[in-house]
């Protein structure tokens, strides 16, 4: 999946700009992280059109690209998180960063991830055939 | 500064040709009460007291104070009724200074511009788009009377209106575009959001000036337009542009045979040719405004010779910096353009601005750059990477810390002018 990544200087409402951008595009987010810095921050959003909405906010000047990510399906129970990454990290996946989500309609818990090396990852699902989305 | 460096055998003939020269400006300069007085000051009274170089380089040199001491017009050499045009300098720090030209100086003015755009290879064929200034400031038509003369076909659009350059850059086929290369590189920036691609476009030359730049710049522009990019020097206390053009086999910038020029240390004494110091000109056959040793606060470097381009001549290096856009911060010197060049090595767009101000006692300087697709990353540790690489390059070369500031694209001011480079803050708070 393609996740959104977003630059955002520390400028007061910039955030808030982009998101209601966001919003006239009427682009639905489905996960959100913000890591933030001393002067700026970089936003990463889930949305359902990634590429199509990467476009319109290239239009309007906002500095984004697209980052392949992972989205897992974690049981949402104690310890549910913990057995999946445990699994991840002993087929050597490292993980740069991860964020979570819940889907309502299923109440489903997810988590975002965003790996060093793509190809040990892709192995990894593959021999431990982890439900993601 | 010894023409007797190069060139042995000629030395002589150039030499007394050159002192002849000087001897016209000396002579029409001195019934100026400015030039008189001072001239007296070391015994000069007439022309032919100027017996050999050494004797003209011991002759004071004018400032830029001179001429604004003498405003409007106390340094003018003809009468006001052979005077055609008066051409000023902005005068951001006090009164403006005035320059006057006969119609001669008009003519020759015309003409030095035309050899220099022909040596750029610009003919009487080529749409010339003019995007300097128009008005006081002589680059709008210093550029266009030279234009003319050479038979191109003028379009005087003068600077701004962005959308509108770019319209009848297309429609009207320009091949050639003057103006500041940090408007060349908005242009070409905004070509790329205008809907005009650049294969609709003739433009093969560019004739940038009036503001100091760097080689990356230079690389940067002529890729974005896809043009052969030309350093046009000049001031209006000299004529305006045209007093040197960049040579075609970019060795430098070729000096008109209507400047003497010198460089000197920041004591005033001459250097060698091949030293970097203030460059110094002294204007041969102008008549409204001539002008002796004038200190232009470029600092360059001259050399003397022939060049593979068929001139012979003085050539000065690019002009890397002007005395007055030096910042002394915490006691050493920065150029913008040192800040420039760091930026373009390390993958950055050109467009920067650099923020002085104080904490405590201590100056800090911030260097803002615009982020953009490429030098973006999703991971904060890449980008702080990035971001440490730049300010390490930029620390090496000079010598002081700083603080680099990651910025949004576009959110640095974009100049139709003269680019704004620097923010001083520090007069302000005291």
């Amino acid at each position: 999946m393609l996740q959104l990544s977003i630059f955002l200087e520390n400028a007061k409402g910039r955030l808030a700009e982009v998101i209601s951008l966001l919003a006239d595009f009427k682009v639905n987010l489905r996960a959100l992280s913000l890591a933030d810095t001393k002067d700026y921050g970089v936003l990463r959003i889930i949305v359902d059109n990634p590429e199509e909405t990467a476009l319109k906010l290239r239009e309007r000047r906002v500095v984004v690209s697209l980052t392949p990510v992972w989205v897992l399906k974690v049981p949402d129970r104690t310890g549910g998180l913990a057995e999946v990454l445990n699994q991840l990290v002993q087929q050597d996946v490292v993980v740069e960063y991860m964020y979570a989500f819940v889907e309502k309609e299923n109440e489903q818990a997810l988590v975002v991830l965003r790996v060093q090396d793509k190809a040990i990852m892709e192995k990894a699902m593959k021999t431990l055939n982890l439900p993601s989305k | 500064m010894d023409i007797a460096d190069k060139v042995p055998n000629e030395t002589d003939r150039l030499e007394e040709q050159l002192l002849k020269n000087l001897r016209t400006t000396v002579e029409r300069v001195l019934p100026i009460p400015h030039y008189q007085e001072s001239y007296r000051e070391i015994g000069i009274t007439q022309a032919e007291d100027i017996k050999s170089i050494k004797d003209f380089q011991r002759l004071p040199l004018t400032t830029k104070e001179d001429l604004r001491k003498n405003y409007p017009f106390g340094l003018f050499a003809e009468p006001m009724e052979n005077i055609v045009r008066l051409h000023a300098s902005s005068g951001t720090t006090g009164k403006p200074t005035v320059v006057g030209y006969t119609r001669q100086d008009i003519n020759l003015w015309a003409k030095i511009v035309a050899n220099e755009l022909e040596r750029a290879g610009v003919t009487k064929k080529d749409v010339v788009q003019i995007a300097y200034g128009y008005g006081l400031f002589t680059g709008g038509m210093g550029l266009h009377y030279g234009c003319e003369e050479l038979g191109a076909i003028v379009v005087p659009i003068s600077g701004g209106n962005t959308a509108r350059q770019l319209m009848l850059m297309r429609d009207f086929g320009t091949t050639v575009l003057a103006c500041t290369p940090s408007y060349a590189l908005y242009l070409a920036e905004s070509l790329e959001e205008s809907g005009i691609s650049r294969d609709e476009l003739k433009l093969k030359i560019g004739i940038f000036g009036a503001e100091p730049w760097t080689e990356g710049m230079r690389e940067e522009i002529e890729a974005r337009l896809g043009i052969k990019a030309f350093d046009i020097y000049g001031l209006s206390e000299i004529m305006g542009p045209g007093v040197a053009l960049e040579c075609p086999a970019h060795r430098g910038l070729h000096i008109d045979e209507h400047f003497y020029p010198e460089i000197l240390d920041e004591e005033g004494n001459p250097l060698p040719n091949g030293e970097r110091g203030e460059l110094v000109i002294t204007s041969i056959e102008k008549e409204g405004f001539p002008v002796l040793r004038y200190r232009t606060k470029d600092l360059t470097t001259l050399h003397y010779g022939p060049c593979s381009c068929g001139h012979f001549g003085w050539t000065m290096e690019r002009v890397s910096a002007r005395v007055d856009d030096m910042l002394i911060i915490r006691g050493v010197n920065v150029f913008p353009s040192q800040v420039e060049e760091a930026i373009l090595l390390e993958g950055f767009e050109p467009h920067y601005l650099l923020v002085v101000y104080r904490v405590g006692n201590l100056d800090q300087l911030e260097v803002q750059v615009e982020v953009n697709e490429t030098t973006f990353f999703d991971e904060v540790r890449e980008l702080e990477g990035r971001q440490d690489k730049l300010k390490k390059r930029i620390e090496d070369v000079l010598g002081i810390s700083v603080r680099i500031r990651l910025v949004e694209p576009k959110s640095i001011p974009r100049s139709e002018g003269k680019a704004i480079r620097v923010i001083d803050k520090r007069n302000k708070e005291g």
